[in-house]
């Protein structure tokens, strides 16, 4: 049933009764999503939107039996409610926090390590299977059910490629935003592996910003299974100046490999389908597809 | 955020890392005084005037239409007052400065390493990053300090040493002992290294850098390890826990405009180009450059307004937008997905209304959530305002604009 979530998912939400957390849970239940419950540290035993809140994420998933968490958390206390998800072993963690501290998710990133827990994000939009559950805080309705997967660094970039992927006559599988900070727990080539492996996915459009080696890293992956799927790629910022952060932390051009040029060029010779415009996402699906 | 030399070494010095001695100066009178201090100090009358930019290659760097380099050795009182003079209040260009330079407001009077001793004073390269692909802090190490270190790693790559740092354990003694050893140190100077490689690891870490730098690391004739020059990125995510940091911003290094879109939270960086941009979302902000160069355009900037484009966040970015004279156009991308596009066409029509005398052209393509309704908003609200659904309209809008 596509990748990482669906309907059977179990979901609480940590930092559950905030503004950011109320909001989106609201919305996630009004999509479909099972939430089961939430956690705010002191709040136990309270009910907030008609599901219970727990003091520690072990008792939400004793309680509930939840399988996926999906963190609002503020920066300050984002990687320690990671890493608390991941001991209670939870299967999915999906961190939406923007502004963590990179020594913070040096220290999460090492939690992890063999961890039955699977990270997306931080900084990132969240899951979403389209028509089942989302894991996330992107608009629902963007995301038609259909068998393109996406893989990307950026937010309001996925929602672009989802429309344009359903104005094609297409649809979606399950989107990943994997986040665009310079450390995050899903790197391009994990989330597409899981797609290329996904039987309900027939092929994949993969995003990637300036900055870090993550789309070459996942280029010659791709490359090296012997392109079992069609994927067509972008990179964001071939206008950006090195040296400068463009907006997420980990989009900043460090050298010359990292530079949209660059990571376009080696994602070509790799049998990526890559597109110099982001008006030509859906298009060149569509194009492909249609051979 | 980037800090000044004497700033990071000042913060060096707290985590007990030996640093050339210096004192930070904005006149030249102050200069003087520094310098018979130092003198006092070290017995030597030799001390080193160091312009305090936020660029690299001030040794080579010069005063615009002067000889005066931007690091330079005085002799005497008088000689380092005639270099401060110099340089203070001058525009130094470093070849990472860019043409346009920095205008020197302060100057650090250091003490001069290079005094005579028992053995040979030699120049070293340090420097701790993070590793993104591995997680990890990477130490970063080379014998050949004093330079240039992209010329060293292009030219001579196995002159380049890394050390990765568990985030488990943190830095152990075997692997300080290990870059003492690979410098070629022995006795003294080794004892002082380790000691140096790990207090500024641990600098590092308990200031939350993002980046640290020493070059040159200096071996001293009377076998010291101290830093000469430092050069200190801190992580901006982190400086909610380090008020005291954040205090050492110095705004007057950063472009005017980027200052003032933080204050209305909107993530701004300035560029050459002519055509204005105002997005949503940082990954869309740049795709939407890219867009525009395609075009046939080139991007004023990049403006990220966040998820929360109303009219005021629409009115600051138009303001800070217009403020540069190249644009010739305005282009607002927006995917609403949470948020509706008809509350952010009415924020368009109601910034565009208030600031009353824009001139250049404006397009604006809204996506998402109610994109018809915004669209009918902004057509018949009567302002030379072209509207857009698809990406690929907008681009043609942005195509006629420069054309």
């Amino acid at each position: 049933m596509s990748v990482l979530v669906n309907k059977n998912s179990k979901v609480i939400v940590q930092g559950f009764t905030g503004t950011e957390g109320t909001f989106h849970a609201t919305q996630m239940i009004e999509y479909g999503t099972q939430v089961v419950g939430g956690v705010t540290p002191g709040k136990g035993g309270a009910q907030h939107l008609d599901r219970p809140v727990f003091n520690t994420v072990a008792d939400a998933v004793a309680k509930t039996g939840a399988n996926v968490s999906i963190i609002f958390v503020p920066p300050a206390f984002a990687a320690d409610a990671i890493m608390e998800a991941t001991d209670a072993g939870i299967a999915l963690v999906v961190c939406i926090t923007e502004g963590i501290p990179v020594q913070d998710m040096v220290k999460a990133k090492n939690y992890l390590l063999g961890k039955n827990t699977r990270l997306i994000g931080p900084n990132c939009p969240g899951v979403i299977t389209a028509g089942e559950c989302k894991v996330g805080i992107m608009p629902g309705f963007v995301f038609k059910q259909g068998r393109i997967g996406i893989v990307s660094k950026s937010g309001t970039l996925t929602y672009e490629a989802a429309d344009q992927v359903a104005k094609a006559g297409l649809g979606i599988s399950t989107a990943i935003g994997i986040g665009g900070d310079p450390i995050i727990g899903t790197p391009t080539k994990e989330a597409v592996e899981l797609l290329m492996n996904d039987p309900e996915t027939d092929a994949i459009v993969m995003i990637g910003e300036i900055g870090g080696g993550m789309e070459a890293e996942a280029a010659n992956w791709i490359k090296a299974g012997g392109n079992k799927k069609p994927v067509v790629g972008f990179i964001a910022g071939q206008t950006a100046p090195p040296g400068r952060r463009m907006g997420h932390a980990g989009a900043i051009i460090g050298g010359e490999d990292d530079t949209a040029a660059a990571k376009m060029k080696i994602m070509t010779e790799c049998g990526i389908h890559v597109v110099q415009s982001p008006a030509d996402i859906g298009k060149k699906m569509k194009e492909i597809l249609g051979k | 955020m980037n800090l000044h030399e004497y700033q990071a070494k000042e913060l060096l010095k707290k985590y007990n890392v030996p640093v050339q001695e210096g004192i930070p100066v904005e006149t030249a009178g102050a200069a003087e005084e520094a310098y018979k201090q130092i003198k006092v100090q070290t017995g030597n009358s030799f001390a080193v005037v160091k312009a305090q930019i936020h660029a690299g290659g001030r040794g080579k760097g010069k005063i615009v239409g002067t000889e005066q380099r931007g690091v330079a050795v005085g002799k005497s009182a008088d000689d380092v007052k005639q270099i401060a003079t110099n340089i203070l209040g001058g525009t130094l260009v470093t070849i990472q400065t860019g043409p346009a330079g920095k205008v020197v407001n302060k100057i650090l009077v250091a003490q001069d390493v290079y005094y005579p001793g028992p053995n040979p004073v030699k120049e070293y390269y340090l420097s701790i990053l993070l590793d993104r692909s591995k997680g990890m802090n990477v130490i970063m190490y080379s014998t050949e300090g004093g330079m240039n270190i992209e010329d060293v790693a292009h030219d001579t790559p196995e002159k380049i040493f890394k050390e990765w740092v568990h985030p488990g354990g943190g830095l152990q003694g075997f692997q300080a002992r290990k870059i003492a050893f690979n410098f070629g140190l022995s006795g003294e100077a080794f004892k002082n290294c380790v000691k140096f490689v790990t207090n500024l690891y641990n600098a590092y870490v308990g200031l939350d850098c993002s980046m640290l730098e020493i070059n040159p690391l200096f071996k001293t004739s009377d076998e010291k390890i101290i830093a000469v020059d430092c050069k200190m990125n801190l992580d901006d995510n982190a400086l909610m826990r380090h008020a005291d940091l954040e205090a050492l911003r110095d705004i007057s290094e950063e472009d005017a405009t980027e200052v003032e879109a933080g204050k209305y939270n909107l993530n701004f960086v300035k560029l050459d180009g002519n055509v204005g941009c105002m997005v949503n979302g940082a990954g869309l902000a740049m795709a939407t450059m890219d867009m525009i160069k395609l075009a046939g355009g080139e991007p004023a900037n990049f403006l990220d307004v966040g998820g929360t484009a109303n009219a005021q966040t629409v009115e600051a970015g138009f303001k800070i937008i217009l403020k540069d004279p190249n644009v010739k156009a305005i282009l607002i991308n927006i995917f609403g997905g949470i948020v509706r596009c008809d509350r952010v066409a009415q924020g368009v029509i109601d910034a565009y209304k208030n600031l009353g005398n824009i001139t250049v052209p404006i397009i604006v393509r809204l996506q998402g959530t109610n994109a018809t309704e915004a669209k009918k908003l902004i057509d018949e609200s009567g302002l030379k305002v072209e509207s857009a659904i698809l990406l690929s309209e907008a681009a043609d809008l942005v195509k006629k604009a420069v054309a």
